[in-house]
């Protein structure tokens, strides 16, 4: 036994070696580059400049938020209608919220381009019945709705997958002892979904922080996130040093993010294994 | 319990389905608008699917995409499964923690950061070997077998740990050789994670678009990029064409792929029912 | 005379997808009795507690509650409590919490909420375990936990669903006394479900044996075993030769081409019956005193006696003794009169009683097959 195993270990030592080249030094590439300039020497120069675009910081961890918060609202009831239904209308329905999710973002986001255009078929239509048309492409709350467009299969998914396996004799136990519908929502499925929430909310909010192509289609010129800072300093200003800087920042606050959120949905369960 | 829905659920479930489905369907009624308008419709036409089909760029890029996707994700499986089984078999919890934590980098990581941390390096090593054009083809398919390897060695890893240790020892107390063991009976028994690896890296690689975006040169032109710049521009309907073929091509594939498996269950569940009342 | 029944089921019927679970059960459970439903799996008992406790809906008949008619009530209206058979503890919340779990929808103060734990906890044996994880305890401990939990609220009945079934027989044997116990200090009305016949026995005030949705007997244990109604109930309650015989008078039954004395009357003249004669009431005596005459096709050894299975004129009868007597050999039988117990022919008649192909093994497979579900 000991040599068969032996041998087996080193089956991961091409992926170990291919990991280390391209996970972990582009990694420290963008470290490196974040605290030299332009001619290899060690600078704080672009650190120092990052204090520039804390507004739009904050604007693109307050949208990502926002539209995360939105999508969890949005697919909560909807994950429990599915976990509870027929093996068939299940079936059915995790085809139809998984294929959008197949079309390429970019088209997705076009589609919905489309739709809100100051000339696009909703004013249009406002247009016929006599109603003035609605501001809405390049606005901050066309961002948000891109961005739970584009993402909420990502927070339906694994919060039907852990409804699903929730263990329906639970709810027939808290209801044996007294809960009514709301007392086993609040203290039986929404504590046991903590971690199909955590889950939820990191698979959404990380690309919707992130994002550049849903601002720069849906907010125009008037909404900049950050990614569209980052893509302009690779893309256009060459200017390859501050870009290093601000994803290393970006980096940064998604992983402070995350931390808060899995200190928030770890504390209520009391140290607790969730099976 | 599994019951039948409530007129309320039901309301809600089709409100929803009305969201995510509204801008497709716009976009398709769109798509044979004989006028380039995006809000009138002037009549049927299919002139925008002739014009798209004579676009040699655009057939080009779906060629290339397709390429990039079956190399990309054969690539990562056949190296992710190795991974994985290496991985499972590492005694040290340490070295074990530490690769799964690299692993999870990728995943976790938003797509930008990770698209400009590879440009970094290509666009470093380049200039060290004094290469001009590095971007392009090798670039992004080293870049898309590193984000697709994380996908396949962590649906391949659940079987291995599923799978009973014994087993590949039954088979060596039966006289098989190690290597034919793991042939013959591990590699059988995870063989459902490398498939949903292998897949799960195929439509990943067809479908980005950031991670590209930062590896790509102009000599490789994949159909993310090309809508990309498509989209830049004032837009034809010839985009809705395309992106309605698109739409009507992973339906068929998922409808297909559905069917296969209510088929399967039907068999089985056949294959059973007999089973019973033999 | 004082009415004291306390859930009485009035003509309860269901069916799941056209397969009848339960067919009219008539049943009236006293208050503060220890009631059993036994039966094999798929006989219905599950469905009746699930019904009792307001999990599912009758297709027709009632379940009254001191006389008022609970049909339309909600699970967590009800004045009845479960025990589940895999306990289902909130694996999100400590012990404390569990147990806390159905006060707090009773909004209680929390010092009295504190103060009934305590008590719950001490009355299963678990003092001091408050802040434990309930992942953490053992199979055992979680029981202990399921059914202070389900007390902590005071309910007028309790249900238990084969609630020992994941034990060990040791521990399974020790909770069976302890449950006991807690029962009657209470004085609450306890519904237990089990397809262990023993534990049935050994438990109850009364025995509801069920089969195929029906009540087969409602007894006391002890009337069940000695006094079984049908070829059904003597079969599943311990072990019985079951016979073919004809009254042929009051106090005389012919059976196995012998006239025996015996205690039962009432019967017609020449009433084709079925005849129980339970392995230990049995005496094996010299050929030529047996009223019949057998030979011993194989013998195992038990313990306490042994096992043997006789060939009675093809019939295969199982008699435990506590002598020896080696395979092939020839004995006398003889049986005294109250151990013979006569009983109407029913559906069940010449299903069950023969030890033909009786084999411990294929017990243990049908044990097996049973507990599954």
């Amino acid at each position: 036994m000991n040599k068969t195993s032996l041998s087996k270990r080193f089956f991961a030592s091409p992926y170990m070696i291919w990991a280390a080249i391209f996970i972990i030094v582009p990694l420290i590439f963008v470290v490196y580059y974040s605290l030299t300039d332009a001619s290899g020497a060690f600078s704080l120069e672009y650190i120092k400049d990052i204090g520039r675009y804390r507004d739009i910081m904050l604007n693109s961890i307050w949208l990502g938020f926002i539209a995360t918060i939105i999508s969890l609202v949005i697919s909560y009831p909807l994950a429990y209608i599915m976990a509870r239904s027929t093996t068939n209308v299940q079936r059915t329905m995790m085809m139809l919220v998984m294929l959008p999710m197949w079309m390429n973002l970019l088209i997705r986001t076009y589609s919905l381009m489309i739709l809100l255009q100051d000339t696009g078929i909703i004013n249009t239509a406002l247009g016929f019945l006599h109603l003035p048309p609605l501001k809405m492409i390049n606005t901050d709350g066309a961002v948000v709705l891109g961005m739970v467009y584009n993402y909420i299969p990502y927070m339906i998914l694994p919060l039907y997958s852990i409804m699903a396996k929730l263990d329906h004799g639970l709810i027939e136990a808290a209801e044996d002892l007294g809960a009514n519908k709301l007392s086993v929502l609040s203290k039986i499925i929404l504590p046991l979904s903590l971690p199909g929430i955590a889950s939820g909310f990191t698979m959404v909010f990380v690309p919707s922080v992130s994002t550049f192509y849903i601002s720069k289609k849906l907010g125009g010129n008037t909404v900049s996130l950050i990614g569209d800072i980052i893509e302009m300093q690779f893309k256009s200003s060459n200017n390859y040093n501050l870009g290093a800087a601000l994803s290393l920042v970006l980096m940064v606050m998604i992983i402070i993010c995350m931390a808060v959120m899995n200190r928030f949905t770890s504390d209520e369960d009391d140290g607790g294994v969730l099976i | 319990m599994k019951t039948k829905m409530s007129p309320l659920s039901k309301l809600y479930v089709a409100l929803i389905m009305i969201f995510l489905y509204a801008p497709i369907v716009v976009m398709i009624f769109f798509s044979f608008n004989s006028s380039v308008s995006t809000s009138v419709f002037a009549g049927f036409s299919t002139r925008w699917y002739t014009s798209l089909l004579h676009d040699e760029g655009t057939m080009k890029a779906v060629v290339n995409t397709l390429i990039l996707a079956v190399s990309s994700s054969l690539i990562a499986t056949v190296m992710g499964t190795a991974a994985a089984v290496g991985i499972d078999a590492m005694k040290s919890k340490w070295v074990k923690r530490t690769t799964m934590s690299v692993t999870n980098i990728p995943m976790m990581n938003p797509e930008i950061v990770t698209g400009i941390s590879m440009m970094l390096l290509f666009v470093f090593a380049a200039k060290l070997v004094g290469v001009v054009d590095a971007l392009g083809f090798w670039t992004m398919l080293i870049a898309h077998v590193t984000f697709n390897l994380p996908y396949v060695i962590l649906s391949v890893l659940p079987k291995l740990r599923q799978m009973d240790p014994r087993l590949p020892e039954a088979a060596m107390d039966l006289g098989c050789t190690p290597v034919q063991a793991f042939f013959k009976v591990t590699l059988p028994s995870i063989m459902t994670g490398i498939t949903s690896g292998l897949m799960m890296s195929f439509t990943l690689s067809l479908d980005d678009f950031v991670i590209s975006y930062f590896t790509q040169g102009p000599s490789f032109e994949t159909l993310p990029i090309r809508i990309f710049s498509m989209t830049k521009k004032r837009v034809t309907p010839d985009m809705y064409a395309l992106s309605t073929l698109i739409f009507a091509t992973i339906l068929l594939l998922l409808v297909a792929l559905n069917l296969s498996q209510i088929h399967g269950e039907r068999k089985l569940k056949n294959k059973l029912d007999k089973g019973v009342s033999e | 005379m004082e009415d004291n029944t306390i859930i009485s089921l009035k003509g309860i019927s269901k069916k799941f997808d056209d397969e009848i679970i339960l067919d009219n059960i008539e049943l009236d459970i006293k208050d503060k009795e220890f009631i059993t439903f036994l039966g094999p799996s798929g006989c219905g008992k599950t469905t009746m507690l699930r019904i009792i406790a307001g999990f599912l809906e009758a297709d027709s008949g009632s379940v009254m509650f001191e006389g008022k008619d609970i049909n339309n009530l909600p699970p967590h209206k009800r004045q009845v409590n479960t025990i589940f058979q895999r306990y289902q503890l909130f694996p999100h919340l400590n012990v404390y919490e569990n147990i806390a779990f159905g006060l707090r929808n009773k909004r209680m103060k929390e010092k009295d909420i504190s103060k009934k734990v305590e008590e719950m906890l001490s009355l299963v044996n678990l003092k001091g375990f408050q802040r434990r994880n309930v992942a953490s305890l053992s199979g055992g401990q979680q029981q202990r936990v399921a059914i202070a939990r389900a007390l902590a609220v005071e309910p007028r009945v309790l249900l238990l669903d084969e609630p020992l079934a994941a034990l060990d027989l040791k521990l399974r044997k020790d909770m069976q006394v302890e449950l006991k116990n807690i029962q009657k200090r209470l004085g609450i009305t306890f519904i237990f479900v089990t397809h262990d016949q023993q534990e049935a026995l050994s438990m109850s005030d009364r025995v509801v044996v069920m089969n195929e949705g029906q009540i087969q007997q409602v007894g006391t244990p002890l009337d069940i075993y000695n006094e079984p109604k049908n070829a059904f109930v003597a079969d599943f309650i311990g072990e019985s030769n079951i016979l073919d015989g004809v009254m042929l008078d009051d106090f005389k039954a012919k059976f196995s081409g012998a006239v025996f004395q015996c205690l039962d009357k009432g019967f017609a003249v020449n009433e084709s019956v079925d005849i129980v004669i339970r392995p230990e009431d049995v005496d094996v005596v010299p050929v030529k005193e047996g009223a019949i005459i057998g030979t011993i096709t194989s013998n195992t050894f038990k313990g306490v006696h042994f096992e043997m299975i006789v060939d009675i004129q093809n019939f295969k009868w199982m008699i435990q003794t506590t002598d020896y007597y080696p395979v092939g050999t020839k004995i006398g039988i003889e049986i005294e009169p109250d151990a013979i117990h006569v009983m109407k022919k029913s559906k069940y008649s010449g299903l069950f009683g023969d030890y033909s192909s009786f084999s411990d093994e294929l017990e243990k497979l049908s044990d097996l097959t049973e507990e599954e579900d």
